[in-house]
């Protein structure tokens, strides 16, 4: 009825297999099979973003999608922000402007903001609101998290510049 | 937690798909975004004996209009409606909707049409849809199907889909000259169904009103089809404050919401009163060429 099926993905750039039942939420697949633990699992019921990975470059609920649908395709997580050059603008942003609390929320958060950035690199306040509002912050650290998107955003555009 | 075991098919095409359903003999579920019913999985409210992943299937993301019709298809996610430029000057009902829609974590992956299938009774797109008088196609063992959104649902998370059906595509009569449209929705916090929220589409021809459609969003069983309060607007000039308080009064009377945590229910039959007002004043300014 459900034997285990091999998932192969691409995740921070690197193919990556792993062989999980088809009830298997990715976030558990991303964890467990792959050990990359810095994807948290908050509220287990789609509501609180804590668990955030980008999805083909679009941040996705990994608790409320099957690790066998990932299967070809490229998932991000917050292991990948930072490269050989360092902490990603964001990770910067975050650290620069404590942009974190009890630090729970922070990679969904980051992974939001990442693609956010991607899509828009110069938002405004509102759109960051609503662009994070998917990612709930217990410590409701909101107004720090406002800061670092904006010191990712003015980072970013003097290094394009 | 973890949904009870399945088994998981990723069809590459529609008749393998529905092959698949027919084997599936009743206990078997289509997901395109999954964004209601795995979290329905995880608490075991559901328990498919077989998953029928439609992600695979190449051609189901059309969104387009093609020949007066808006062509949204299975796989067309909540946030392509929302970053839709096409939507956006084509469409307003649809993105006020998409913008107050789950959240947009969920709006990445959750469908358009999913989210009809899937049936919930207070769902913002079941409204939209049958005001905007969308048609529902699908296909079975027999072949195509077509049903129309306005009666589509049939009581809580269940329609007239077929359990041997794939809902495939919904189309959408594109806007006549003149046509507005808006939905308005009060809700507590992101990510929450709506306190109420009501859609309105009219048509405004030499500053008369010619064609008017109202539904409202969990102020009753169903999403409730206001027709003598649109049906009260036609004839009346797009100025008329006194003709759309009538509407909103006549959306307020045959709204049966229930108290709950979003509110009590004297609260909710005034907040569709108010809300059908400044959607139609929206809507008469889009349909103006006059955005609101």
């Amino acid at each position: 009825m459900s034997d285990k099926m091999i998932v192969k993905a691409t995740v921070n750039g690197e193919e990556c297999e792993a062989l999980v039942e088809p009830r298997t939420l990715l976030v558990h697949m991303i964890r467990e099979s792959l050990h990359l633990t810095g994807t948290h699992i908050g509220c287990d019921t789609t509501s609180c973003g804590a668990c955030t990975v980008l999805l083909d470059g679009k941040p996705v609920k990994s608790c409320t999608i099957l690790a066998v649908q990932a299967n070809g395709r490229e998932i991000a997580t917050v292991e990948g922000l930072e490269t050989a050059a360092g902490l990603s603008v964001v990770q910067e942003g975050f650290k620069e402007e404590h942009g974190l609390h009890c630090g729970y929320c922070t990679p969904g958060m980051m992974m939001t903001v990442t693609a956010l950035l991607e899509e828009n690199p110069d938002p405004t306040e509102d759109e960051i609101r609503k662009a994070i509002s998917g990612n709930l912050c217990r410590c409701t650290g909101y107004v720090n998290i406002i800061k670092a998107v904006q010191y990712a955003a003015g980072k970013k555009e003097g290094a394009a510049a | 937690m973890l949904p009870s075991t399945f088994e998981y098919v990723a069809p590459t095409s529609l008749d393998e798909a529905l092959q698949a359903l027919v084997a599936g003999a009743g206990d078997a579920k289509i997901m395109s975004g999954g964004q209601s019913l795995l979290p329905m999985m995880k608490l075991r409210l559901a328990s498919p004996g077989t998953i029928i992943d439609l992600n695979g299937i190449a051609g189901l993301d059309t969104l387009e209009e093609v020949d007066g019709m808006l062509h949204i298809g299975a796989l067309v996610r909540h946030g392509e409606i929302e970053r839709s430029e096409l939507i956006r000057d084509r469409y307003p009902m649809m993105r006020d909707a998409s913008l107050h829609l789950a959240d947009p974590l969920i709006r990445n992956r959750g469908t358009f049409c999913g989210s009809l299938a899937h049936g919930d009774p207070a769902g913002d797109w079941a409204t939209v849809a049958a005001t905007l008088g969308a048609e529902i196609h699908a296909v079975g063992p027999d072949g195509a199907v077509v049903h129309s959104a306005i009666d589509f649902q049939t009581s809580m998370f269940e329609t007239q889909l077929g359990s041997d059906q794939i809902l495939v595509e919904v189309r959408i009569p594109a806007p006549k000259p003149g046509q507005g449209s808006a939905y308005l929705k009060i809700e507590r916090k992101v990510g929450d169904y709506a306190a109420a929220a009501v859609g309105v589409m009219i048509v405004v021809d030499g500053g008369t009103i010619t064609e008017a459609s109202i539904g409202l969003t969990n102020v009753g069983p169903l999403t409730i089809h206001a027709a003598d309060a649109a049906a009260s607007l036609v004839g009346k000039s797009i100025d008329d404050a006194a003709a759309f308080e009538e509407a909103g009064r006549l959306a307020m009377e045959i709204s049966e919401p229930s108290s709950d945590l979003r509110g009590p229910e004297e609260y909710k039959r005034d907040l569709v009163r108010v809300l059908t007002k400044r959607a139609l004043r929206t809507a008469g300014a889009r349909a103006q060429g006059k955005e609101a």
